[in-house]
């Protein structure tokens, strides 16, 4: 590769403080993420996922830090980055969207105006010029009525609405990396639709890149082209989206995959994981997955795997990968 | 259809809420201005014996209120609602309350952590003098392994359990009273995948083990698909479609149902939908459009749409659809395509 990636996160440790030594909740999550590229981040809740992403957007919650590892963005380290600096990034470079748009609006705030303040403080734009842009912005993401609409606080508007007004304000500077967090949980199947296409739309005619953080296998099947399956604050497969779900290479994904229904195979069993994810304050020198893993061997309770290559493009942390899944590796 | 396969009969169920000072708008200046919130309009369903009939639609369609209605919780504004043939009084006795039992969405904030599991259990078990005294004990460890715990879980606290976990306290407690009915508000919407299924898994073993009849409320589709035997699709506080559940998705007899199809994430890549995106959100309830309620949103719409408001009528041998052109909509292609495993 000659171009360095967009973003590239290497060897990312998170960890709590604690009165005795530090608990990791995210070991060693490595990805990258090519200009244009959409990548998703699946797991279930307490897999680290939504933490890896507030990393890069450096708003780790307080008392998570960042124990070790780098967050490339553009080829500039973000770790340890001057504060300032750090804040002019987000913004023009990078934006997030939350899950929950009633609680990331400013509930005494007008959205116009909130949508108005990043362009205004970073692109320097006037306060007229900044609400244009607002409201085409409002429109640019399919609100109906955007001028009416900009004069509206968060509570008069509906959560479709609101996740739209979150949307528009993450691109209102034309940010070259969109992080997501779980933007459609809160919201209704077709207006989940809705939003979903909105995003992939405005990926592609703004040239930015996604990083997609959800639980919901079949809307990450709709949205992004790479994933990476976390477990226990690890990463246990990568690969492109469509290669993974029809062919897992790791227990945990095949897992996961086998208890969430399909609309397409309404006949097949729901296969539930047994037991529980794992405590991660007392994490042993094994694989996390080897309690819960239905072909679990002596050797996965002896050490941890770690995420090698098993096919061009994919990984799996598995030490039975092949065996488990009848493939010869070449 | 004969009374008898039915457990709970609801008959024109209305639920209008008032808003605003009654006094004040009998003097104010524009008395059309509508301050009344229509969440159910003549909602008439059946829940039969022994089976999970599903409850779908959009927030705001209505379904939670109903849900509401059927468990007593909320009494509704006209109609009828039958137990077993016979109409339930408006303030339910205990026996009555007893057999139609609730597990709420979120089991974060439904049991009290102030309460061990043991303890919210024995005092329904005594409160409705379900077991004696001395055998209540025995009785809640056999409803925590009915939902699959141990007996240890009995001195524990909320708090101290996974959200599966507590999903399935919340379960237990309502089978401790011995309902007839179940009547689950979205029991699964915040769980994880892996445990979800687990709870799927539970609501089917009741119904078939226990003989349950099952109210399943829910947005995802797919959850639908796998679970119930019937489904009702509500929007805007009306019923637009009832029918069985393979039925429903192979033939959607309403252009709302074929729009939430369409709206369904898929797990593959030859199932991805590309197919019409439902424009706009569901109008207030406030202010029901004139005709058939969804036709501003309908991409079948017809000026006699916006004329008649279609009731729900039989369009098969157990399928029944509130639209006017049910029969001229197009045949339906959101089936899957790929069949490489037949």
């Amino acid at each position: 590769m000659t171009e360095s990636p967009l973003l590239s996160v290497t060897d990312l440790v998170l960890g709590v403080k604690r009165s005795k030594g530090s608990t990791v909740i995210v070991d060693g999550v490595s990805f990258d993420v090519a200009t244009g590229n959409r990548f998703g981040i699946v797991g279930e809740s307490g897999s680290g996922k939504s933490m890896s992403l507030r990393a890069i957007a450096n708003l780790l919650p307080a008392g998570v830090n960042v124990m070790s590892g780098s967050i490339k963005y553009n080829g500039e380290e973000l770790v340890g980055m001057n504060r300032v600096k750090r804040r002019r990034l987000m913004g023009p470079e990078i934006a997030m969207i939350f899950q929950e748009p009633m609680t990331a609006l400013n509930p005494v705030m007008r959205v116009g105006d909130q949508i108005a303040e990043g362009p205004r403080r970073y692109l320097g734009l006037s306060r007229k010029a900044a609400m244009e842009l607002a409201v085409s912005m409002m429109a640019r993401t399919g609100i109906p009525d955007p001028a009416k609409r900009a004069l509206a606080y968060p509570h008069q508007l509906s959560g479709g609405l609101r996740q739209r007004i979150m949307i528009a304000m993450a691109i209102s500077c034309r940010p070259k990396l969109i992080l997501c967090d779980e933007p459609t949980t809160a919201l209704d199947v077709t207006v989940q639709h809705q939003v979903l296409r909105l995003l992939e739309e405005l990926c592609d005619d703004f040239g930015a890149s996604l990083v997609f953080v959800t639980h919901d296998l079949a809307v990450v099947n709709q949205t992004c082209r790479d994933l990476a399956v976390m477990y226990a604050g690890r990463m246990v497969e990568t690969g492109a989206v469509k290669d993974v779900f029809r062919d897992p290479r790791h227990p945990y994904t095949k897992g996961l995959l086998d208890s969430a229904p399909d609309f397409d195979q309404p006949g097949r069993a729901l296969v539930p994981i047994p037991g529980f994810p794992p405590n991660l304050a007392h994490r042993e020198n094994a694989c996390s997955f080897a309690p819960r893993c239905p072909f679990v061997q002596e050797r996965c309770l002896e050490g941890a795997p770690v995420l090698e290559r098993v096919e061009d493009g994919r990984e799996s942390a598995c030490f039975f990968s092949d065996e488990i899944f009848k493939k010869v590796r070449v | 259809m004969s009374p008898d396969t039915s457990i709970l009969r609801v008959s024109n169920v209305t639920k209008t809420y008032h808003l605003g000072n009654a006094l004040l708008e009998k003097f104010s200046k524009n008395p059309e201005s509508n301050s009344a919130l229509t969440a159910l309009d003549g909602i008439d369903l059946q829940l039969r014996k022994g089976e999970i009939l599903a409850l779908v639609g959009e927030s705001g369609s209505g379904k939670s209120t109903l849900a509401k209605i059927l468990v007593g919780s909320v009494a509704a504004s006209t109609g009828e609602i039958q137990y077993q043939g016979s109409p339930m009084p408006a303030r339910r006795g205990k026996d009555v309350t007893r057999r139609i039992q609730m597990v709420f969405q979120d089991p974060y904030s439904s049991l009290n952590p102030r309460m061990s599991v043991g303890a919210v259990l024995s005092e329904l078990l005594l409160l409705h003098k379900i077991v004696p005294r001395r055998e209540v004990r025995a009785e809640s460890i056999r409803l925590l392994n009915r939902v699959g715990m141990e007996e240890d879980a009995l001195d524990a606290y909320p708090s101290q359990f996974s959200g599966g976990q507590r999903q399935r306290i919340a379960i237990a407690r309502a089978l401790a009273v011995r309902p007839d009915v179940l009547i689950a508000d979205e029991p699964v919407s915040a769980l994880d995948v892996s445990v979800q299924a687990t709870i799927l898994e539970l609501f089917t073993t009741l119904r078939d083990e226990l003989g349950l009849s099952i109210l399943f409320v829910a947005h995802n589709l797919a959850v639908v698909q796998h679970l119930s035997q019937r489904v009702a699709v509500m929007y805007l506080g009306r019923i637009v479609e009832v029918a069985d559940t393979a039925e429903i998705f192979s033939n959607p007899r309403h252009p709302y149902t074929r729009a939430l199809i369409e709206s369904i994430p898929r797990m593959t890549a030859e199932g991805a939908n590309d197919g019409i995106v439902l424009e706009g959100e569901p109008p207030s309830p406030f202010n029901i459009p004139a005709g058939c309620r969804f036709n501003p949103r309908c991409s079948f719409a017809q000026v006699a749409c916006t004329l008649t408001d279609p009731a729900l009528m039989p369009v098969g041998p157990t399928h029944e659809s509130a639209c006017i052109r049910a029969d001229e909509l197009p045949i339906f292609s959101s089936i899957p395509i790929h069949q490489e495993e037949l």
